[in-house]
């Protein structure tokens, strides 16, 4: 398990710009993950998930963004920090991003072949010259990679004569047409039905265990991180609260928001549905001071609004930001 | 008053719709959205229709409450046939039926305050006089646990989970009996679908509703539904009571539904049938596959299945299913023993 560390986020603050002052988004995020690991990423909408990923590969908004503190490291290098040339080459050649929605991810007016070619000419441009014919056949390989039938048919097809379905297999094409040491997968099965989706999550997990590659799959479903991630970071209001493998994560949760969010999770062998996390997501433009889920914990106590909770490792492997723990 | 002829409060026969989408050289194209549903709903039951999207639970919503005239097939609510659209039904059949859909952002106008729109339906189908309006629609307000001041607040300005509230709250204005839900949930989070479910819950109790239930969520459906039907591609594939469905799933989708399910714990674990994975996706309803519509991605095809559409069977009281596989089992008039023997070969 203890691989070498691929990427590592420390202290991430990301604010974003809008009318009357800063949306405090991302309070002190802190992120690893390693060479291999599958990692799973959980919380509601609008807690700051895709905004952390999007920091890593720095494709925020131009311009709205404001990072006030904060370091992120790949492969020990700060990407905060580099050049224009050097993020270029991380996008290029060393993680890929697959996205939520393939309607919107694919380019309607170029053929599929042509949208994955791009990828691979551009990872390869740095080093060699690569032929129109070369690229064409890599290209048929990835589709063929992702199962998707008559590769050479779709190669010449356009986004919307495909299925959602195979839109996304297309999506992981691209993400795997040239060698990657890390994919983000931006809930890639959100928007599909779950017998699609189910084909999906397998299909990523064979790519990556074939390849070893690590991967940040996103989801705001407990089902989903459990199947697929070695160890899973619990997302609430920018903060990281809660981080452990699955099988201690739902067995023994520690922190109230993910006992909150377990509960809530429908089963079906039955037993009713809980009574769910009662208020909402803290307003980003003037969060709380302190621990970011006082409003909602029922075991609120003075010392929470004082500073943010630090993450405390109650056991190896098993993390939690929260002063409940600390007594 | 309404006369109960039996114990079912909707009743809809053989009902199919179909939406005229273009021509070629055989004639007209259709899709084929709904074709030939018959379901019951009971008094006082929550009925959930599950189904992939593309597979015609909206429609069939849709058709029910009026939204959509039905190319043939009957709907009979409490023993009237409202097989019709809303323009030619009676008030009081429009009354009696309510709707929540999907996304309460489209579904509220922005530009109208929530007094403005929980007024509508006590206009149209009350004699409330305008003095007590306001305390009616305070008191609606307060069903649903949001405070009075949110009569003056507008949809932009609250959260997703309160929207939905004001939705569900606008559908029981009217005192309805049977109130259809769109995928009410699917566009929130979990913590807040919780709290509407349970919201939704308490109301079906104390006002007493029946609910058809349309979702793609099947774990909601367990802890919801008494009863949950399982729709593909326009047609019904099984019926049956929550708790024996997930026991014993019979049709090969219902089985690789389940099987794609995301689980948290061991116990759901074990429910999930291990043999049907799912492979391929639904074919789009204007090609409808000949013979059974699912036979394309059926692990358990024989040859009959791309020939013959399969009827309905009751394979044991209230488990309505509908495939060969099972035909076949009837047809030797077996002992009920036998067929769980048999069944087992199946899986």
């Amino acid at each position: 398990m203890d691989n070498k560390i691929l990427l590592e986020i420390k202290n991430l603050h990301v604010w974003y710009k809008v009318y009357g002052g800063y949306s405090k988004v991302l309070q002190g995020v802190n992120f690893l993950v390693r060479e291999g690991e599958r990692v799973g990423l959980v919380g509601e909408a609008g807690c700051g998930k895709t905004t952390t990923m999007k920091s890593i590969l720095q494709i925020l908004p131009p311009g709205d963004f404001h990072i006030p503190r904060g370091q992120i490291f790949y492969k020990g290098q700060d990407v905060l920090k580099m050049s224009f040339k050097e993020i270029q080459r991380l996008r290029s050649r060393e993680i890929a991003m697959i996205f939520q929605d393939p309607t919107t991810a694919l380019n309607p007016v170029f053929t599929i072949g042509n949208q994955i070619g791009d990828v691979i000419k551009y990872s390869t441009a740095f080093e060699e010259n690569v032929y129109k014919e070369k690229i064409k056949i890599q290209s048929i390989k990835a589709i063929k990679e992702v199962y998707l039938p008559d590769p050479e048919r779709i190669h010449i097809n356009y986004p919307f004569q495909l299925s959602g379905g195979m839109r996304q297999r297309v999506c992981i094409a691209m993400a795997i047409s040239s060698p990657r040491n890390l994919i983000i997968a931006d809930e890639p099965g959100t928007s599909l039905d779950v017998t699609i989706q189910d084909q999906i999550h397998r299909l990523l997990n064979k790519i990556v265990e074939k390849r070893n590659t690590a991967i940040i799959l996103i989801t705001h479903s407990l089902g989903v991180a459990k199947e697929m991630a070695d160890r899973i970071y619990v997302m609430y209001a920018g903060t990281i609260v809660e981080t452990a493998t699955p099988e201690v994560l739902f067995k023994n949760p520690v922190h109230p928001y993910t006992k909150g969010l377990l509960a809530s999770v429908p089963k079906i062998s039955g037993g009713g549905i809980a009574k769910g996390i009662p208020g909402k997501i803290p307003d980003y433009l003037n969060p709380p001071s302190g621990c970011r889920f006082q409003l909602r914990c029922e075991q609120e106590s003075p010392i929470c609004s004082e500073k943010p909770p630090q993450l405390f490792e109650i056991e190896k492997n098993h993390l939690v930001a929260c002063y409940l723990t600390k007594r | 008053m309404k006369q109960v002829i039996n114990n079912e409060i909707l009743k809809i026969e053989k009902l199919k719709k179909y939406f005229h989408v273009g021509k070629d050289k055989q004639g007209p194209i259709y899709v084929r959205a709904v074709d030939g549903v018959t379901l019951n709903i009971k008094y006082g039951e929550t009925l959930g229709l599950v189904g992939e999207s593309g597979s015609g639970k909206s429609t069939i919503a849709y058709t029910v409450v009026g939204m959509y005239r039905p190319t043939s097939g009957q709907i009979l609510f409490k023993g009237k046939n409202i097989g019709m659209e809303a323009s030619r039904r009676s008030l009081s059949s429009k009354k009696e039926i309510q709707i929540v859909f999907q996304d309460p952002g489209s579904s509220l106008n922005p530009r109208q305050t929530i007094e403005q729109i929980l007024a509508l339906p006590f206009r149209i189908h009350t004699q409330v006089p305008k003095k007590q309006l306001r305390e009616k629609m305070v008191k609606l307000l307060e069903k649903v646990e949001l405070s009075p001041d949110y009569l003056y607040k507008s949809p932009p300005s609250i959260g997703g989970g309160e929207k939905q509230m004001v939705a569900i709250a606008r559908a029981m204005a009217s005192n309805p009996s049977l109130i259809l839900l769109d995928e009410p949930t699917s566009a929130l989070d979990v913590s807040v679908q919780a709290k509407i479910i349970n919201k939704l819950i308490d109301l079906q109790k104390e006002m007493n509703l029946t609910y058809l239930f349309i979702t793609h969520d099947l774990s909601l459906m367990r802890n919801v539904a008494n009863r949950i039907a399982i729709m593909y591609l326009g047609k019904i594939c099984e019926v049956a009571e929550s708790v024996t469905f997930f026991e014993k799933p019979l049709h090969p989708y219902t089985q690789m539904l389940i099987s794609s399910v995301p689980v948290i714990s061991e116990e759901e674990e074990k429910l999930k049938p291990k043999k049907v994975i799912s492979i391929g996706e639904i074919p789009s309803p204007v090609n409808i596959p000949s013979g059974c519509s699912f036979h394309l991605r059926c692990p358990y095809k024989i040859p009959i299945c791309s020939k013959v559409d399969p009827e309905m069977i009751e394979f044991s009281p209230g488990h309505i299913v509908r495939c060969h596989l099972f035909a076949k089992l009837e047809n030797k008039k077996q002992q009920r023993s036998d067929l769980y023997e048999e069944e087992s070969v199946i899986y």
